[in-house]
């Protein structure tokens, strides 16, 4: 086998990892809220920013920095569910889309007012390592080990307690959850904190790998919502294979064609699935 | 224990619910019967504060629990098996019993709790991993009764535990009925299977278009001509 082919592979594989985080953030708000959170992305431009200053300008240590990015998205989920997502609950999907969308809009022109359209870099260089010949980028390595952590500790999150069952369960049967003592408002903010926390998450490891400018959500929003609803939307396990075999189609692609074509054919393919299968690749 | 006063309720422009009074006293197994639309899953849900009453007092223990969100409500001890059961499909039956257990007063009890309903009923035990939508009709309503239990409730509302079940299922969930009862629960069960929820009372209410009509003992109701005929077929 090609060595080349086998590192594309490798690097589409660590791709994924934090792909799928972020895919998990999205599912877990879209199937307990059932509110498509366009912004997502750029809940994640936001934590990158607060690495590059916390980090980069204020000095702080990288860990502290990137546990601040964390708590700081999660109340930022807090915070937009409350003032956003709450008041249009119960509105037309189409309302609660618009609102999430202008959310977008407000974030990155924000993020341009305040930082400027300037690509920052948190200038941490970690070292490429080679095993084999195949070359891997440590920080890819670290991110990939990091999300796949963080996707365990969701999943024992949500199947070991008993508000990680409740979440599970308020989908399923919105008004009798009531009686199980469930308040489903609180369930709504805790899920919104830990969407929120995985946003602020993925940040990091994107923050160690690229530069952050106030339209980086744009080059990978898209993106997660397609895995999302190539999975199923809603479906956490079906988003986390989707965006393994997204990921290994952009670096596959990227290897036989160039990186634009891979994304055309990404693309491509998810249209035609969601004729082929509208509810998505994995069945509940 | 729980006492209704003058309650109304219903849903926006829909009154189901015109003045009901009732009691239920402690370790009583109560029966309210009536047609189909008479308004007993608005009582019940009034109760346990799915429905919002327009007036009247509701009180447990003579607190007054009207008005109190349904999430609250459990917590004073009322658990309430909706009906048609309403699992959570999705979720193994093991996860449906532990959803039942939430509020923190019964997550202390959770181990002992759910020995006791396992031993209650062993078939679900045996299923525990299986998705609770998976189950037949009979075992569902074991599961549904099952998570009431969970919550260590003073006072079970059951709402139309018989229907669409077969009738030899039907036969099943009242020796259930009379196993809880034995186990010197409080029970308050809306049933349109009239002959038989009179077997398993100690009292019963017959509600007829949003009021009371008449009350009295299973023996009292049992031999009433009106009951005889217009419930009974006989």
């Amino acid at each position: 086998m090609d060595i080349f082919l086998l590192e594309a592979a490798i690097n589409g594989l660590l791709l994924a990892g934090v792909l799928a985080l972020l895919t998990l953030g999205l599912n877990l708000i879209f199937g307990v809220i059932d509110v498509v959170w366009i912004a997502y992305a750029d809940l994640v431009m936001c934590g990158m920013y607060a690495v590059y200053w916390l980090f980069a300008v204020f000095g702080w240590p990288l860990p502290l920095a990137f546990a601040a990015s964390v708590l700081g998205v999660a109340a930022l989920g807090v915070i937009v569910h409350l003032l956003i997502i709450a008041p249009i609950l119960s509105s037309a999907p189409i309302n609660q889309l618009l609102a999430t969308g202008g959310l977008l809009y407000f974030l990155q022109s924000f993020a341009t007012l305040l930082f400027t359209t300037d690509f920052r870099n948190i200038g941490v260089r970690l070292p490429i390592i080679e095993i084999g010949g195949i070359y891997m980028s440590y920080s890819r390595l670290l991110a990939f080990a990091v999300a796949l952590v963080g996707a365990t500790a969701l999943y024992l999150f949500l199947k070991r307690t008993y508000i990680g069952t409740a979440i599970r369960a308020i989908a399923q049967d919105r008004e009798i959850i009531g009686l199980m003592g469930v308040d489903q408002r609180r369930i709504y903010l805790v899920t919104s904190a830990i969407g929120g926390a995985l946003a602020g998450l993925g940040a990091c490891l994107l923050a160690l790998q690229y530069d952050v400018h106030p339209f980086i959500g744009n080059t990978f929003g898209p993106l997660i919502f397609m895995i999302c609803v190539l999975g199923g939307l809603g479906n956490m396990i079906g988003g986390f294979i989707a965006a393994f075999i997204i990921s290994q189609i952009i670096a596959i692609g990227g290897y036989y064609f160039s990186t634009e074509l891979s994304y055309v054919l990404a693309f491509m393919l998810f249209i035609v699935l969601m004729f082929v299968r509208p509810q998505g690749i994995v069945r509940r | 224990m729980l006492s209704l006063v003058e309650v109304s309720a219903g849903y926006d422009s829909l009154r189901a619910l015109f003045g009901v009074s009732l009691e239920v006293a402690a370790g009583e197994t109560v029966g309210v019967i009536g047609p189909n639309g008479a308004g007993k899953t608005t009582l019940m849900r009034v109760i346990s504060g799915l429905v919002a009453a327009f007036a009247g007092a509701i009180t447990l223990d003579g607190r007054s629990i009207v008005g109190a969100p349904a999430h609250r409500i459990v917590e004073h001890g009322i658990a309430h098996v909706p009906e048609n059961r309403r699992l959570f499909p999705r979720l193994s039956v093991e996860d449906n019993l532990r959803i039942g257990a939430f509020i923190p007063a019964a997550r202390r009890h959770f181990a002992e709790q759910l020995a006791w309903v396992y031993q209650l009923f062993p078939q679900l035990r045996e299923r525990r991993g299986q998705p609770a939508g998976t189950l037949s009709g009979g075992e569902q309503q074991m599961c549904a009764i099952g998570r009431a239990l969970m919550s260590r409730p003073r006072l079970l509302l059951m709402d139309e535990p018989s229907a669409g079940l077969a009738p030899l299922v039907v036969q099943q969930v009242f020796d259930l009925i009379r196993r809880i009862r034995a186990e010197g629960l409080t029970v308050l069960i809306v049933e349109q299977n009239v002959q038989q929820v009179l077997e398993v009372v100690d009292r019963a209410y017959l509600l007829e278009v949003g009021s009371i009509r008449l009350s009295g003992t299973s023996t009292e109701l049992k031999n009433n001509e009106f009951i005889r005929k217009a419930y009974m077929g006989l």
